[in-house]
């Protein structure tokens, strides 16, 4: 049984791969309004994880548990309906459409559930929608770009995009798969304290990340990951006086 | 619910406009024949249609035809049993493809590109086989199916109606030929252009150009995407039904080829043509379309001899034998020509040249003070 305020339980989640066992043996509780991070070097199966939580992969065995509800079996599209939201490593989003018709999507999504046949409705009267989502792109500094086509914003601006098409609709909690790989010194800072200031208002987090400046900035708590395996798990000062840590990290490409 | 934005209204009015008026302005393309401006008309509505599943949610289907001629096997049929009006005929049609395509789009549905593509004109083809052979006693096979004198039309015997002479389709007993036809078909046209329009400016509309452009963010984002690619489906699907039975409302014989790939195929050209995802493009593209396969294809060479007769004899032969391999018979190569320098120029189809001529405006407007390039003074044929 989860205490009352674990949000996200992984437990006891192994993924095969053919012969590869690329997850073993994770147990993992993810508390209310903590900001969790998962660290590890190169196919320490982070994403594997994170794709595990979210519906991509079923797991091998075990399961993964969000607030009483299991999550595995379920379309990725019921674990949004549940509350969680996801940043992808390459943002994913609607290129064609207009950055602001990027975040007024998620929000209908919020509102109207998985399907709605409004045909006769206007979008344009959907202006309590239009006013959320343009304060939530003044939130994150790109309410001047909204009438821009998406695909051709830059790489940091489709991240905080992205981040704002999570954001509106307030999910229970958030998944960042690497939010600031391919990003520049000034736009991870940015990003860090954009998340900060997510993090401010209790919302819980799942974070994956290769900076280790990120990850201390931002994470209450930090499972490292190696070789499918959790080794160390705590607070950052625990996990960054380990010395299991210290020789996963000396013995992967992170010097 | 709000009316419609200024732009929408604009161009609702604009496009009714230019449709009601078509018997006016196709007089100088000597198109203005009601027979050709139904076609216009019906092969329009297939096409915004067709253009709500492949512009919009980004599924290109090549089995529609089998709509269309499932909606003309169903108006005839209830020319034929019901009624000889027209209203019930359509309404039937619609609901008999639209239940047509809940089937075959359910199953299509399960795949996407062009394995998607492949199964509806799987779909498409059998339905066109069946029609031939073990379908006959619904669909009279190569003969096609047709009105009869003995036709029970149960609604019409029921009021003590009876006709005289050969059955004709009617609209509350008026006759529905000629310009009566046309401005009957425009009519719905307009009405389909409308339900296109609010469809494209609806919530539901917007997620499903976001199915078009990232399905998978689509699926993350908290959207069951299948009822919607399915809703598009039908929904297409009972426009080309409507298309087919106005056709059938205006030449009362339904006949398999309606269901051929071939059939399937032009409505892809027209959308493409056009422009896949705008209003006005499939409209556009469905036009020029039957205006080449009935104008171009009926020009022969002595039309084409009247036409280069201020050229001295031999250059006007030469002419002439240059030119009527792309007219008449070889409308196709004409068409096929246009087509493939849109694709390769235009991807866009029609409308980006609109759109790209109107932005040359637009830019230049404040410069026409500016010195301009020497204009060329048109010369005289040689």
């Amino acid at each position: 049984m989860t205490t009352p305020n674990v949000v996200l339980h992984v437990a006891d989640v192994h993924k095969r791969f053919g012969g590869l066992h690329a997850l073993a043996d994770i147990d993992l509780q993810v508390e209310e309004g903590q900001t969790h991070a998962i660290i590890g070097p190169n196919g320490a199966g982070k994403s594997t994880l994170l794709n595990v939580i979210i519906g991509k992969l079923p797991p091998s065995s075990g399961q993964v548990v969000f607030d009483g509800a299991v999550l595995t079996g379920r379309k990725p599209y019921q674990i949004n309906q549940l509350g969680i939201a996801r940043v992808f490593q390459t943002p994913e989003i609607f290129a064609d459409l207009s950055v602001l018709h990027n975040v007024m999507i998620p929000a209908l999504a919020k509102r109207d559930g998985a399907f709605k046949l409004n045909l006769m409705r206007s979008l344009d009267s959907e202006t309590a929608i239009r006013a959320e989502a343009e304060h939530m792109l003044e939130d994150v500094g790109m309410h001047s770009r909204r009438e821009m086509t998406a695909g051709s914003l830059s790489r940091g601006d489709k991240r905080r995009m992205e981040l704002a098409m999570c954001l509106i609709q307030h999910p229970r909690l958030l998944l960042l798969d690497e939010p600031t790989a391919g990003m520049s010194r000034h736009d991870t800072n940015t990003t860090i304290e954009l998340l900060k200031k997510i993090k401010a208002r209790g919302m819980t987090k799942v974070i994956i990340e290769h900076d280790m400046h990120v990850v201390f900035s931002l994470a209450d708590k930090i499972s490292v990951l190696a070789q499918g395996r959790i080794i160390a798990d705590g607070t950052p000062d625990q996990v960054r006086g380990n010395p299991k840590v210290q020789e996963a990290y000396l013995g992967g490409a992170h010097a | 619910m709000r009316a419609m934005s200024r732009n929408d209204l604009l161009l609702f009015l604009g496009f009714s406009a230019a449709v009601l008026l078509m018997p006016i302005w196709m007089q100088p393309f000597g198109a203005a024949y009601p027979d050709l401006l139904q076609r216009f008309m019906i092969f329009a509505i297939f096409a915004v249609g067709f253009n709500i599943l492949f512009g919009l949610t980004g599924y290109l289907s090549f089995g529609h035809a089998a709509f269309f001629g499932v909606g003309s096997y169903a108006a005839v049929w209830s020319f034929k049993l019901l009624s000889l009006d027209a209203i019930p005929a359509l309404v039937f049609a619609i609901v008999v493809s639209g239940v047509f395509a809940l089937l075959i789009g359910y199953v299509s549905l399960r795949r996407s590109g062009i394995y998607f593509s492949i199964l509806t004109l799987a779909f498409a083809q059998m339905s066109y086989n069946l029609a031939y052979s073990v379908l006959t006693p619904i669909t009279n096979g190569e003969t096609g199916l047709q009105l009869t004198l003995s036709d029970a039309r149960h609604l019409d015997a029921a009021i003590g109606q009876s006709s005289v002479g050969q059955p004709v389709p009617t609209l509350l007993g008026q006759s529905l030929g000629g310009f009566a036809g046309f401005y009957f078909c425009a009519g719905f046209l307009i009405l389909a252009f409308f339900l296109a329009q609010r469809i494209t400016g609806s919530p539901f509309g917007m997620m499903l150009k976001g199915i078009k452009s990232n399905q998978t963010r689509m699926n993350y984002t908290g959207f069951n995407t299948k009822p919607y690619t399915l809703a598009a489906f039908v929904i297409s699907g009972m426009y080309a039904g409507l298309a087919g039975a106005l056709l059938a409302v205006t030449d009362p014989l339904a006949g398999a080829e309606r269901m051929q790939w071939t059939a399937s195929g032009e409505v892809v050209l027209m959308t493409i043509l056009g422009g896949a995802g705008t209003l006005v493009g499939p409209v556009i593209g469905a036009w020029l379309i039957k205006y080449f396969e009935n104008i171009f294809s009926a020009i022969n060479d002595s039309v084409l001899h009247r036409f280069f007769g201020f050229l001295p004899d031999g250059v006007a032969d030469g002419f002439v034998a240059v030119t009527s391999k792309f007219v008449g018979e070889g409308w196709f190569l004409t068409l096929g020509l246009v087509f493939v320098l849109i694709v390769v120029f235009l991807p866009g189809g029609i409308m980006e040249g609109v759109r790209r001529i109107a932005g040359l405006f637009n830019r230049s407007r404040p410069s026409t003070t500016a010195p301009g390039k020497p204009v060329r003074q048109p010369q005289p044929a040689e």
